[in-house]
């Protein structure tokens, strides 16, 4: 077995470090003025989504890598990212749920965005159950990429094809929508707490997924002890 | 079967680069498909069987009276011909996998692309069968008339988005585990752009919606037709790889 690096170990415990401080400026930054405390979550809402999108790009990346190189590698560092965009997308989500109880005055409303952000999940879902019907490490690589990039392309077209309609989601960076519904503009206190927040899950989503490549790696050596012992 | 084997030989004598062989062989495949078809009729049957009995249930589900008829038609429709269409690709491959056949397709020394077009038209053929003969019976049954060219266009541009997708994704589904199960689970979350067009063109033909209005729905069905065929076209060797 081999012992956590030093770099990993260090990361863990700064990731629980900016955890802490980026609740504790979220919690302090001013408060909106219309929407009130419950725009609070807003700070880590935008954080998980935005290392979420992140890491399934990123995912969809790595299919064509791992199409052209066939390296397993690859396939490793692919299934950590999308497993833990998979949990922060789904953060993104029910914090989104959270906010948009008091602010739309429900908890869901099929909006262009809410329902990419849905159907994404599933199309994750969905790779994982692809996967486990697998036994041979080569193909379940192989179709796991196959799938991942069918979905990284699947996903934004939906998003578009779904704003051939009407959003209400506010967009609070850049552009304005007239018909949005929530949007506010930030003080400084608040952007720093934003940014920061940002600047956090960044650094969280490097520690999972490292922590979750290195899992990959083991889990890919006691499979290879067991194919020994049994030979 | 013999005749199979020596058609897929006879195929495959001349250089399998050109373009013309290519063409041969995906017609190879259709024709063997559409033949297979023709002798047994279980797949197109259990389709059909299967459109009319979800439409009945529709019938139930949203108790379909005149006023409503006209805003679900486009959506009782495409859900009718999803489920059906899944119903298709999974057994169109699964015949393959059953009994070695897929094998020996791989065998064939052609582009294992000219396979995977080959089992898109087929399937393409065996969706827009069904779906020729749901149409007039859906007019019948519910006195709606769906015969206008715009929406049989969108039916056609939206069937071959499903059907290509479908059928790269059914050939790896019928190599899993989980193969009665997984197509739907992965077809659909993917399909969803193709599903959203074509519900939004068809219920805009048959509002009579303004023609500008139409349109973006089909760019839409026509930009995710050829994207996806060109990546499943790319893809398609790592999927039957062995």
């Amino acid at each position: 077995m081999q012992p956590k690096p030093l770099t990993l170990r260090i990361l863990d415990i700064v990731s629980i470090l900016v955890l802490g401080i980026a609740t504790y400026m979220a919690l302090n930054a001013p408060t909106e003025r219309v929407m009130g405390e419950v725009q609070k979550v807003f700070y880590f809402h935008i954080g998980t989504a935005w290392t979420a999108l992140i890491g399934f790009i990123l995912a969809g990346v790595l299919s064509v890598v791992y199409l052209i190189t066939k390296d397993l590698k690859w396939d490793r560092l692919q299934v950590a990212s999308i497993e833990v965009s998979l949990v922060f997308f789904l953060i993104t989500i029910l914090l989104g749920s959270i906010w948009a109880r008091p602010a739309w005055n429900t908890w869901w409303t099929w909006d262009p965005r809410l329902t990419t952000a849905a159907v994404t999940e599933l199309i994750y879902v969905a790779y994982f159950m692809l996967r486990q019907g697998i036994d041979d490490p080569d193909r379940r690589a192989r179709f796991g990429a196959v799938y991942a990039l069918v979905g990284a392309l699947s996903a934004p077209i939906t998003f578009f094809a779904i704003r051939l309609f009407r959003t209400i989601h506010p967009v609070v960076i850049g552009g304005t929508n007239p018909e949005a519904d929530g949007g506010f503009s930030m003080t400084a206190d608040m952007r720093i707490a934003f940014f920061f927040a940002l600047f956090a899950f960044s650094i969280i989503f490097i520690d999972l997924f490292w922590n979750r490549i290195r899992l990959g790696d083991l889990q890919d050596r006691v499979e290879q002890l067991k194919l020994k012992v049994t030979m | 079967m013999v005749n199979k084997a020596t058609e897929i030989k006879s195929m495959t004598i001349e250089r399998p680069l050109s373009k013309g062989s290519f063409l041969k062989a995906v017609a190879a495949v259709v024709w063997k498909d559409l033949r297979a078809e023709f002798r047994s009729r279980e797949l197109f049957s259990a389709m059909l069987v299967f459109s009319l009995l979800i439409i009945l249930i529709f019938n139930f589900a949203l108790e379909l009276d005149v006023r409503t008829r006209q805003s679900v038609t486009a959506g009782v429709l495409w859900s009718t011909f999803a489920f059906a269409g899944t119903l298709g690709l999974n057994r169109s491959m699964a015949i393959e996998k059953d009994r070695g056949c897929l094998d020996g397709l791989l065998l064939a020394p052609v582009d294992r692309s000219a396979i995977y077009f080959g089992k898109v038209i087929s399937n393409l053929a065996f969706m827009l069968i069904v779906e020729i003969i749901v149409l007039p019976v859906y007019s019948i049954l519910y006195n709606v008339n769906l015969f206008q060219p715009g929406l049989l266009l969108v039916i056609l541009l939206g069937s071959i988005g499903y059907a290509g997708v479908g059928t790269l994704l059914s050939a790896m589904s019928v190599q899993t585990r989980t193969r009665d199960i997984l197509l739907p689970i992965l077809l659909f979350p993917v399909v969803i752009p193709v599903l959203l067009a074509a519900v939004k063109a068809s219920s805009g033909f048959l509002t009579g919606a303004e023609m500008s209005e139409i349109l973006l729905p089909i760019n839409l069905l026509i930009a995710y037709d050829i994207i996806f065929i060109a990546v499943a076209f790319m893809v398609f060797d790592s999927v039957v790889e062995e």
